[in-house]
């Protein structure tokens, strides 16, 4: 059977993936952020997943206003890498897992969580930014990538409460496909960041630590914060967090299992606009 | 009965919800179409002519050709459809984020350099009309 072997959590900065493509990444700004992501990189090559569900966000990317899913899953066998603007990033396509990802979909939508199947969507830095700081630069990923777009852009997002119960719905369809896969789960974007109007570059440090603490310790509380208090406190893109209890929801603790394992824990201010947060949970074997 | 939108009390903020969507639905739409690079080339060419091909209202328009991104959140803009008129233009998100927050490029990358806009005296509409 497949499981759930870990999650991992970071933010998704588009200027981290221009200082990686534009071989910035030894400048001592720079370093701050990367420096974060050693650890990861040797984790990611001493624990390979077979697949990473990869939770994130489009920024107005493969989806405009014409249509606007609350929770996409990625179904394709293959996604192309997004124009966002400034020409695609120089980096590989993304496998999919296609046989996984339409398990999962059929799986969580009869737990009714009404997903939105797209086969065919490009992928934009909200995916690729994490792929970068925790693969490096390959010539080929190393793993399969399932992408699951959550809607963050346009109000109301859903809940944390709601995709911390969708994370668990995640897990149960994981266990239940066959074939022995190790699936990584990882939450992405935030931390604190505002991009728009006069109180643009808010940040909140004691906020977003303690959003870390809750996430490791006490995932049911945290998922109960409402989305005032995430756009007051952490910026109106902050918002974004919201994604990482799917993450959190599908580890092994939350179905009465043991408390993950701390592997990495890192938080850095800024990069560019945003507080860079990073987190490894590993479940126990 | 009227939606609850508790966020109307953050200070310098524009949540985008689903109003703000529908009064902004075209001028979000046209900042799509600067995806492809032959739009951007044509939008370059002929700003006012490029925008006259959108039912957008006069006002959004007129804040586009400004390039004053609080007026275009105003009238329904969102920043990361609005990101794409910035990279047209060449412009970091950073540089964009900043100039509508009224500090000078250089004053704004210093402050997020220095940790950011702190929260404190930032949460509540009246703390900003006190000052």
């Amino acid at each position: 059977m497949a499981r759930v072997t870990a999650s991992a959590y970071t933010s998704h900065v588009p200027a981290i993936g221009a200082a990686l493509d534009h071989g910035r990444t030894h400048e001592p700004y720079w370093q701050k952020v990367f420096g974060g992501y050693e650890f990861s990189k040797r984790w990611l090559r001493d624990n390979p997943p077979d697949v990473v569900f990869l939770v994130y966000n489009d920024h107005a990317n493969a989806f405009s206003l014409e249509i606007i899913p609350t929770f996409a899953i990625g179904t394709a066998a293959e996604f192309a890498i997004a124009d966002e603007g400034w020409g695609p990033r120089p980096v590989p396509k993304v496998i999919g897992h296609p046989e996984l990802a339409a398990h999962i979909a059929q799986a969580v939508i009869q737990e009714d969580f009404d997903l939105t199947i797209v086969n065919r969507m490009d992928v934009d830095h909200g995916l690729t930014v994490p792929l970068s700081l925790l693969c490096g630069q390959p010539q080929a990923w190393p793993c399969r990538v399932i992408p699951f777009a959550v809607n963050v852009v346009q109000y109301p997002v859903p809940s944390g409460r709601r995709c911390f119960q969708l994370g668990q719905a995640i897990r149960r369809a994981v266990e239940s496909y066959d074939e022995p896969l190790k699936v990584q789960i990882w939450g992405t974007g935030g931390m604190s960041h505002q991009l728009q109007g006069p109180r643009a570059g808010l940040i909140n440090r004691e906020w977003d630590n303690r959003f870390l603490d809750r996430l490791i310790a006490d995932p049911a509380g945290l998922a109960q914060v409402p989305h005032i208090e995430y756009v007051r406190e952490a910026g109106s893109e902050g918002i974004e967090l919201v994604m990482w209890l799917i993450a959190r929801g599908a580890m092994a603790d939350v179905a009465g299992g043991p408390p993950p394992r701390v592997a990495h824990r890192f938080y850095h201010v800024p990069a560019s606009n945003t507080a860079v947060g990073h987190l490894i949970l590993e479940n126990a074997n | 009965m009227a939606l609850d939108k508790p966020y109307r009390d953050i200070p310098g903020t524009t949540i985008f919800d689903a109003d703000e969507s529908r009064k902004g639905y075209w001028l979000n739409q046209f900042c799509m179409s600067l995806m492809k690079a032959d739009n951007r080339a044509r939008f370059k060419a002929g700003e006012r002519a490029y925008l006259d091909e959108w039912p957008m209202t006069e006002a959004q328009k007129q804040a586009v050709l400004a390039r004053d991104l609080n007026r275009c959140i105003a009238l329904g803009g969102n920043i990361y459809f609005l990101a794409k008129i910035g990279a047209t233009d060449g412009r970091s998100f950073q540089q964009m984020a900043g100039s509508m927050t009224g500090l000078s490029e250089e004053d704004y990358r210093k402050m997020m350099v220095g940790g950011g806009r702190p929260i404190e005296g930032n949460r509540y509409r009246h703390e900003w009309e006190r000052k």
